[in-house]
């Protein structure tokens, strides 16, 4: 399954200097092994101690966080898209 | 309508229908007009709440100054409330912000401090809380920490939703303090338990990710994630796209983030068989301008819009 995963430029060094790279998995927490697999270190700061993911980490699939869509165990599908992009404060 | 102060006539702000927006006859999208305020966006609501809450408790008096990070909104606010009021106001602006927004904060007499374009907001807030702990002259609101700031959007904005629209199923609002997010779920969510609340989120550009590490990660203080139903990340071409739309379609003449909103009730609006979606369009167009955003060429507006503070 091509699923397109969107590199934040913190951690690009770790996929080659890819702005983005392939992933195949069914789930957010598969897709992270599956990238960490690909791309050692890339997933170092994404997951918290606890397991549950980094609160200064955003990650979206098809541009929805997935926080509300199962968080880690939120399913993937061909053809999606993931960012994973660093909190930042909005303007005010 | 009368009022003693341009102060008082802040907020009470139009929900108008936009009929062009849903494509089914049973959802119905409405927008609350913000820029209908004072000086032009939701801003000046929690202006007016953080600076009166503050003379009341004391921590605000006429020798203080007010400082304040800020990408132009509530700094334009905080300008004018501080002119009504006779205090004195230092902004810190990211150097990128649209042009209007430094017209508008020099002609309210405020006094401009930038941070580097490629901080974003992020810059902004950490020149502010440099300068406010070098000395005690500085009073600062930091509307990302305080709680008059929901609670202008509790006491007003939400309540108006639910007078205006009881019927009301679905919030969406863009997410830069959390404010109008969390105020106005929590009145909304009093009224009915089973309201939606959706987030629309900046994707910002790439530099101001760039130099994000972990630990320079911001979550506002007054801000918990948990009460949303959803959020999602859009881009300044989609926003620009929508807020074009609404000009073409609706009349509607709103900012980019309104745009944003809009793009996101969408998404929201094609999952639904029935359904009223509230809108908040933070701001008008006017501060806008500049961008190119409404430019006969589309390459056109999204270089300019890219390239500006949009959020």
């Amino acid at each position: 399954m091509a699923i397109k995963v969107k590199v934040p430029t913190i951690m690009r060094k770790h996929a080659g200097g890819n702005a983005s790279v392939d992933a195949a998995a069914a789930t957010l927490s598969a897709l992270l092994d599956d990238l960490e697999a690909n791309y050692p270190g890339i997933t170092k700061n994404i997951r918290s101690e606890d397991g549950g993911l980094h609160r200064f980490i955003n990650i979206y699939v098809n541009d929805e966080d997935v926080r509300y869509l199962g968080s880690l165990d939120a399913e993937i599908k061909e053809g999606d898209v993931i960012s994973i992009l660093p909190a930042v404060a909005g303007g005010c | 309508m009368r009022y003693g102060s341009l102060l008082d006539a802040i907020g009470d702000t139009p929900l108008v229908g936009l009929p062009g927006s849903s494509s089914k006859p049973g959802v119905r999208i409405w927008a609350k007009l913000e820029g209908n305020n004072p000086t032009g966006s939701t801003k000046d609501r929690i202006a007016k709440q953080m600076v009166e809450a503050a003379e009341a408790d004391g921590s605000l008096t006429h020798d203080k100054i007010i400082l304040e990070p800020t990408s132009g909104n509530t700094g334009i606010s905080l300008a004018m409330v501080s002119r009504i009021k006779g205090y004195r106001l230092t902004v810190v602006l990211p150097e990128n912000a649209s042009e209007e927004r430094t017209q508008l904060l020099e002609l309210f007499g405020a006094e401009i401090i930038y941070s580097p374009a490629e901080k974003g907001t992020n810059g902004s807030i950490e020149v502010a809380n440099k300068m406010a702990a070098a000395e005690d002259t500085y009073f600062m609101p930091f509307q990302y920490g305080n709680q008059n700031n929901p609670l202008a959007h509790y006491e007003g904005t939400g309540a108006e939703i639910v007078k205006d629209l009881p019927e009301v199923t679905h919030f969406v609002a863009g997410l830069g303090t959390g404010g109008t997010l969390m105020g106005c779920s929590k009145r909304l969510r009093e009224h009915n338990a089973d309201v939606k609340i959706i987030a629309a989120e900046p994707e910002l550009g790439e530099l101001v990710y760039g130099l994000r590490s972990l630990e320079e990660g911001f979550i506002p203080p007054i801000f918990d994630p948990e009460i949303l139903d959803r959020k999602f990340l859009v881009g300044s071409s989609d926003a620009l796209r929508a807020t074009r739309e609404l000009t073409e379609m609706e009349g509607v003449f709103a900012g980019i983030s309104s745009g944003a909103v809009v793009h996101a009730a969408r998404r929201i609006a094609a999952e639904l068989d029935t359904g009223d979606i509230v809108c908040l369009l933070a701001d008008g167009g006017w501060k806008y301008l500049s961008t190119r955003a409404w430019a006969p060429e589309i390459a056109e507006a999204e270089k300019g819009v890219s390239e500006s503070l949009w959020w």
